[in-house]
């Protein structure tokens, strides 16, 4: 009897584990950041390049970092998201400009519309990289002591933003303001 | 057909130039050079998941290849560099990742899976030596 069985039963478990492979996103790279205090950053900001925005600006309040950049399509795509995230004054928005040209930068903001407190620019990809950044648009969650709560790459949606921050952002607004 | 072996010719120098991505000089310490090749071959291009540092053209491949160049240029470690990267990038950025217990069934599915192949080989071998000669071996073939 055993020896008809085991061959379905290992096909079972094969086929539950192959379909189980076949729904994960192989693009998906877990951050290690999570849980971890945000790394440190100054950079010169796109407004004012004499002025520098630094993680410190983060802290207070959860806080939004969203990687964007001029040639990122997805990024214009979650533009409007952000601007209505910005509107509803729900958190506030830091933005990190990478490898671009801050003159389309602003030029973008201008256009489409400000949903950042302040942009700091990395032009050189240097901060990105100690943020473990690899495909913009992405979006960090850090709470008011300077932790990275969560980290969303691809662009923001209403459905992500129901789902995946605001839950995390009142759970951490509830345990800091007891 | 005739053959051409000028056409042929051009297209194998043609492949060679297309393998030169990485343009800065290299080091002129040996070793260091080694430990810069070794590194950028092991490290995974996180925006073309299926290249190493080394052979990507993406803009952050060359960022990373210029913060490993920087790091080796300072004379830091191999483990130092590689702990680097996998605080910011975690062990996917590693073709051959560190054992632990989130890698643990990577590293060792292979060698369980060659047990168990084996032990099943060992049953089959045992079962047909004891089999009288004259018998044929297959059980479920023809009489």
């Amino acid at each position: 009897m055993l020896r008809y069985l085991l061959p379905i039963v290992v096909l079972v478990a094969l086929v539950v584990l192959l379909a189980k492979g076949l729904q994960r996103d192989p693009g998906y790279v877990p951050s290690p950041l999570i849980g971890r205090e945000a790394p440190a950053f100054s950079l010169p900001r796109l407004d004012e390049p004499s002025r520098l925005l630094t993680q410190d600006a983060l802290r207070g309040d959860v806080a939004l970092l969203n990687v964007w950049a001029t040639w990122c399509a997805g990024c214009r795509q979650e533009h409007p998201f952000l601007m209505q995230i910005a509107s509803e004054r729900t958190i506030r928005i830091f933005g990190l400009n990478w490898k671009d040209d801050p003159v389309l930068a602003a030029r973008w903001l201008e256009q489409l519309g400000n949903p950042y407190e302040a942009v700091g620019v990395d032009q050189d990809g240097r901060a990105a990289i100690d943020w473990g950044v690899y495909g913009a648009p992405e979006t960090f969650l850090v709470d008011a002591a300077g932790r990275v709560l969560y980290k969303h790459i691809a662009p923001l949606t209403a459905e992500v933003w129901a789902r995946e921050f605001l839950p995390r952002i009142e759970a951490s607004r509830g345990r800091s303001t007891p | 057909m005739r053959s051409r072996p000028g056409i042929l010719l051009v297209f194998i120098l043609l492949t060679v130039q297309a393998l030169a991505v990485d343009t800065e000089p290299p080091f002129e310490d040996a070793e260091r050079e080694a430990l810069y090749q070794r590194l950028t071959g092991e490290v995974r291009c996180l925006v073309c998941q299926n290249q190493t540092v080394a052979d990507s053209t993406a803009p952050l491949a060359a960022d990373l290849r210029r913060e490993i160049r920087r790091m080796v240029a300072e004379g830091q470690t191999e483990a130092q560099i590689e702990d680097f990267l996998l605080e910011r990038y975690g062990d996917f950025v590693l073709y051959r990742p560190r054992f632990r217990s989130s890698t643990a069934v990577l590293w060792l599915a292979p060698v369980m899976l060659l047990a168990v192949g084996g032990v099943a080989l060992a049953r089959v071998i045992y079962r047909r030596r004891r089999l009288p000669a004259d018998v044929d071996a297959d059980e479920d073939g023809p009489p």
